[in-house]
């Protein structure tokens, strides 16, 4: 069963071009782009730089509008929603961000960032809000010290883990995480990633996982769409896209993958 | 045929209020002519410190101690104006993010230009032909050389880097993370130029770099950094394939490989702090040494 699906998404932005930008030009970033994920699966968006995973990751939860498209979610269409139907529904649709630096206010602590959602979408008395925040902090890692500090005080991976904590404590129903471990070092990494994924099966989420690192990819999705310059050029199951890449492109994109002469090492 | 290019020799880097914080911790190892020696390890681990300290560019608040002999001879006394005639000239730079490395508001001719006119004093026509054919070299069309830095792609102004750190056909070539910022497909791309480019010019490569996929494609040694210590070094295909440190296994155990067949292991730091680092230390064996 499909727990979202995104149906013929156009995104078109205007880029100042020609000299001193008084020309423009189009740039399709999402060029008819069809997805759907299955309850309970990950579904990896990958693709280089420009090729719209970001601009895709945004557009399904309407933190940008589209040009035109379907986004089918809970019974409802995202992309026709008034705002306040919208902030609704975006309880159950989170998103975990890239850069746990940028993604998290300096000025709040962690445990007010965590209970925020909580907060605004009024779930609970404020003793159960300060209950669940500190039990969603727990599951991730933190302690309840934590709360009291800010997040210059955190690691990037503490940062990832709020960030996390965050999203997950409006139990919601699909995650949306764009890069959410390439700023990460390797061994951080993979502890954020083994993170998500037993966060997955506790609470049965499913995953919009947006990467660039096609090994990473391959560790934690079931599903894989490849974009290039805003369009899918191929999807499938991650096993058999690795094996039997069909598109020129995915081809090249996976050759590219460093340390291939020696994977048997590594 | 392995010449020393260079030799760090116990070298410490620490701050300059807290001496007794050890950045960098006794490192030694080898560079040689025609080979690319990794740096890999992660953030904090004292890799960059390490590339700095070799182009005496560390930060006024740091300090470094122990000897850096480059072609035989010490470049941790020599003076500024000294170091000014090596950098540049036999000691070729390149920086992680290429926008930030390259000026704006000149033009990529003219930035490949400056070494060839500060070390080796060329002009005009001479000039002009060869910024065309170090371009040219780097994959970029010569009538590139009146663009700017912002009317290139990221892979395009980091060839436009390499061209710049190799103008004066430098005996090493320092790269910190030059790949980092990249699309795979681009790094893929940058990675096999500085490889051609190694062997065409029997340079000597210090590659700094945290993917371990990467170490595999370029290096020919690889020294494994950990808080400062180099924990392991010696040659690619013996530390991928059979790491001796503790450190090493438990880095390698956290990549993700392309083929998905192995689970990831994080890394237990409260173990490794138990394993004493001193113990299974292997930073003197030297890399040549390994390598022969």
């Amino acid at each position: 069963m499909n727990i979202l699906e995104a149906n013929n998404l156009v995104k078109t932005y205007t880029q100042r071009s020609g000299s001193f930008g008084f020309g423009s030009t189009l740039v399709k970033a999402l060029n008819d782009v069809s997805i759907s994920l299955k309850s309970g699966s990950t579904l990896a968006v990958v693709g280089e730089s420009g090729s719209g995973k970001s601009t895709l990751a945004r557009c399904l939860l309407q933190l940008q509008p589209l040009d035109s498209g379907d986004v089918i979610f809970g019974g409802q269409n995202l992309a026709k929603l008034d705002s306040a139907s919208l902030r609704t529904a975006r309880r159950e649709l989170q998103m975990v961000f890239q850069d746990p630096f940028a993604s998290l206010n300096p000025r709040m602590k962690v445990g007010e960032i965590v209970a925020e959602g909580l907060l605004i979408h009024g779930l609970g008395s404020k003793e159960e809000q300060q209950e669940k925040t500190l039990a969603m902090l727990k599951r991730v890692g933190l302690t309840a010290d934590d709360m009291q500090k800010y997040p210059h005080q955190f690691s990037g991976g503490q940062r990832q883990r709020i960030g996390i904590a965050r999203a997950l404590v409006l139990q919601p129903k699909v995650v949306v995480c764009d890069e959410p471990v390439s700023a990460l070092d390797v061994s951080i990494q993979a502890q954020i990633l083994i993170l998500l994924k037993e966060l997955q099966t506790e609470l049965a989420l499913s995953y919009i996982f947006i990467s660039h690192d096609l090994r990473v990819v391959r560790h934690i999705a079931d599903e894989i769409v490849v974009m290039h310059q805003g369009k899918i050029v191929e999807k499938g199951l991650v096993h058999e896209v690795y094996v039997k890449p069909q598109h020129e492109y995915t081809k090249n994109l996976l050759s590219a993958i460093p340390g291939q002469s020696q994977t048997a090492a590594l | 045929m392995n010449t020393e290019i260079l030799t760090v020799k116990n070298l410490t880097v620490t701050p300059k209020n807290t001496p007794n914080r050890y950045l960098v911790n006794n490192a030694n190892f080898q560079l040689s002519a025609g080979k690319t020696t990794c740096i890999v390890g992660e953030s904090g681990s004292g890799k960059s410190l390490t590339a700095l300290s070799v182009m005496g560019l560390l930060s006024t608040q740091l300090q470094a101690s122990g000897s850096i002999l480059f072609n035989n001879q010490e470049i941790t006394t020599l003076s500024n104006k000294a170091l000014q005639g090596i950098r540049g000239k036999q000691i070729g730079m390149i920086f992680q993010e290429p926008m930030t490395s390259l000026n704006p508001v000149l033009t990529v001719g003219y930035q490949i230009g400056e070494p060839l006119t500060t070390h080796l004093n060329l002009k005009g026509q001479a000039l002009k032909e060869k910024i065309a054919s170090l371009l040219t070299q780097v994959g970029i069309p010569a009538d590139r050389a009146n663009s700017y830095p912002d009317e290139l792609s990221g892979g395009q102004r980091q060839r436009v880097m390499i061209a710049m750190s190799i103008a004066c056909e430098p005996a090493l070539l320092i790269a910190d993370e030059p790949t980092t910022a990249l699309d795979v497909t681009v790094q893929a791309q940058v990675l096999k130029l500085l490889n051609e480019l190694k062997t065409r010019m029997n340079m000597a490569m210090l590659f700094i770099t945290h993917d371990f996929g990467v170490v595999a494609d370029i290096a020919d040694d690889v020294v494994v950094m950990f808080r400062g210590e180099i924990v392991e070094s010696g040659n690619v295909k013996d530390v991928l394939e059979n790491p001796q440190h503790p450190y090493t296994k438990a880095l390698l155990a956290c990549v993700p490989d392309a083929a998905g067949l192995k689970p990831l292991k994080p890394i237990d730091y409260a173990w490794l702090s138990d394993t004493k680092l001193s113990d299974t230390k292997l930073s003197d064996i030297k890399l040549s040494e390994k390598a022969a």
